[in-house]
């Protein structure tokens, strides 16, 4: 993936992505972040398409506004600039599980083509120790409490697997009615947006299917970047590219978040 | 009631070895110097219990004091992975350490119920997740009035929690504000609490949001200005991003870390100071 502007668009495929996952935001009212991409997401939707969005982070702050993107979930920023600061066991309990929270935003390590999760560990073949990662996190519950739930990640096979080596949070388990089974009150995975396209789950059968393209993304790129035999929609949109005031506020907010500007 | 008294005394007199000790702060408010000393008096064979193990428990885990790990999240936040944490479970670099793992939501109920002394607490928690095939301390029950079938967690509590906070007064009544995490019920879940502060003052005066924990809930107060270096103390100090990042190449190699330690933390008095 290229991670410099090219010569021919100006804008890189991490900024497209970028982009293309602010604007899903654009009608929410409250969004659960996730550090990472969601937050850049997030922040850059309070920048463009949402100024009026509510961003919680787990670490217990309500309607943070940063003016620069967190270098953590609990960046003092966060906390200076929130309508209120709360404890971690009243922000899951009376917030997420209250079902008090429209939007969950979540990043990946792995992810199925129903949209599960694994963040857990990954299996790395026989003889050799499984291969450790951060866990779980507010994840499991934000997928299950939050209205819907939004997704980011780098489009790779690594990442688009076959089969997951873990669920530690549940998309649409195996097909349509899993969730209902479970009695999960939120509709679960709704898009999945990466620098290739934006996935979404097929109502009929729970799986993601391709719905559009960037510009200047090929059918053929994206599956082969994804782990499993990719079925594309009748019509693959395909998104539009950053405007120039999308590209400036993204590009305002990490030149700003640099960490040398951040310390003391 | 606290007694104010050094941290080395605090840390010699409640911490010990095969202890379950937590050293809670969500971001902000990480005891450091606490756990530096822990390091020095090479107190071992100890489970760590916390949300979001970070830089800390790294250098903990590498130094081969921990035999146990509780946790939800383990990772240097905003810049990757926990290597010391990942080198000894995936290779038992320098001892393997056994692992129970739980979702924030869990783990922060787990403290709700040792804070309550009930046996455990309910959540609509870990549905369709494989983590409860990894734990024995996720089950669940059907409530009594509607027949649905909820998650149990079972309670935490640590034979010491160790936090780090703003203010105490002379009685050892302690403040903290900003994000206070789940640290009021890891200290009130366990059995033996060390606070550190940043200063000791005449009289708290009450913060917004602030939470006060009173002289009789707390066994130790030490008085270590900068305790939570790296992470930092809200009105007191900055986030300090640099030494985050800069860990991330000292944790990757066995060597440099051991070095690191040696240097930073074995070999100085006190806190470790910026």
């Amino acid at each position: 993936m290229n991670a410099t502007p090219t010569g021919t668009t100006g804008f890189t495929s991490d900024e497209l992505m970028e982009v293309n996952a602010a604007r899903a935001l654009a009608d929410a009212t409250t969004c659960f972040v996730g550090i990472g991409l969601p937050s850049t997401a997030a922040n850059l939707a309070r920048a463009t398409v949402n100024p009026g969005l509510v961003l919680i982070y787990e670490s217990g702050t309500i309607g943070s506004k940063p003016t620069r993107l967190p270098l953590s979930i609990g960046d003092g920023e966060l906390a200076d600039t929130a309508d209120a600061v709360i404890s971690v066991p009243e922000m899951f309990n009376y917030w997420l599980q209250g079902g008090r929270i429209d939007v969950g935003f979540l990043g990946a390590a792995q992810v199925d083509r129903y949209a599960n999760i694994n963040t857990t560990v990954v299996d790395r073949g026989p003889d050799k120790p499984e291969g450790r990662l951060p866990g779980a996190g507010g994840a499991p519950e934000i997928a299950s409490n939050c209205g819907k739930v939004l997704m980011v990640l780098r489009h790779s096979t690594r990442n688009f697997v076959q089969r997951l080596d873990f669920v530690t949070t549940l998309g649409h388990g195996s097909g349509p009615g899993d969730r209902k089974k479970l009695g999960m009150p939120g509709a679960g995975p709704v898009a999945v947006i990466t620098d290739l396209g934006v996935l979404r789950p097929d109502p009929a059968t729970a799986e993601l299917v391709l719905t559009a393209l960037h510009p200047g993304v090929t059918v053929e790129q994206v599956r082969a970047a994804t782990g499993w035999e990719l079925t594309v929609a009748d019509t693959v949109d395909t998104t539009e590219p950053p405007t120039p005031d999308e590209l400036a506020a993204l590009r305002a907010l990490k030149a700003a978040g640099k960490p040398a500007k951040e310390t003391r | 009631m606290a007694d104010i008294r050094s941290l080395q005394d605090a840390v010699a007199d409640l911490v010990h070895d095969g202890d379950t000790l937590a050293m809670e702060g969500f971001t902000h408010l990480i005891p450091y110097a606490a756990a530096h000393e822990v390091i020095r008096q090479g107190i071992t064979d100890l489970t760590l219990v916390r949300m979001t193990p970070d830089v800390i428990y790294d250098q903990l885990i590498g130094a081969g004091l921990v035999r146990k790990l509780v946790f939800s999240w383990g990772g240097n936040p905003g810049v990757g992975s926990l290597h010391r944490l990942r080198d000894a479970v995936e290779n038992g670099w320098p001892r393997p350490l056994e692992l129970d793992e739980h979702s924030h939501a869990g783990m922060a109920n787990r403290y709700v119920a040792g804070a309550s002394k009930l046996p455990f607490a309910v959540l609509r928690g870990y549905r369709g997740s494989d983590i409860p095939t990894r734990t024995d301390t996720v089950s669940t029950v059907v409530c009594p009035f509607t027949g649905e079938e909820l998650a149990a967690v079972a309670a935490l509590n640590p034979d010491v929690t160790v936090i780090h906070a703003q203010q105490a007064d002379r009685a050892g009544n302690v403040q903290l504000w900003g994000l206070t995490g789940v640290q009021k019920e890891a200290a009130l879940a366990a059995e033996r609490v060390l606070v550190t502060v940043e200063e000791i003052v005449e009289e708290l005066t009450p913060r917004p949001g602030g939470i006060v924990l009173p002289t009789w809930v707390i066994d130790a107060v030490s008085v270590v200005p900068g305790g939570a270096h790296p992470s930092y103390a809200a009105g007191y100090s900055t986030r300090d991003n640099t030494f985050y990042q800069a860990w991330d190449p000292i944790a990757r190699d066995r060597e440099a870390f051991t070095q690191w330690i040696d240097e930073n933390v074995r070999t100085t008095e006190g806190a470790l100071t910026r």
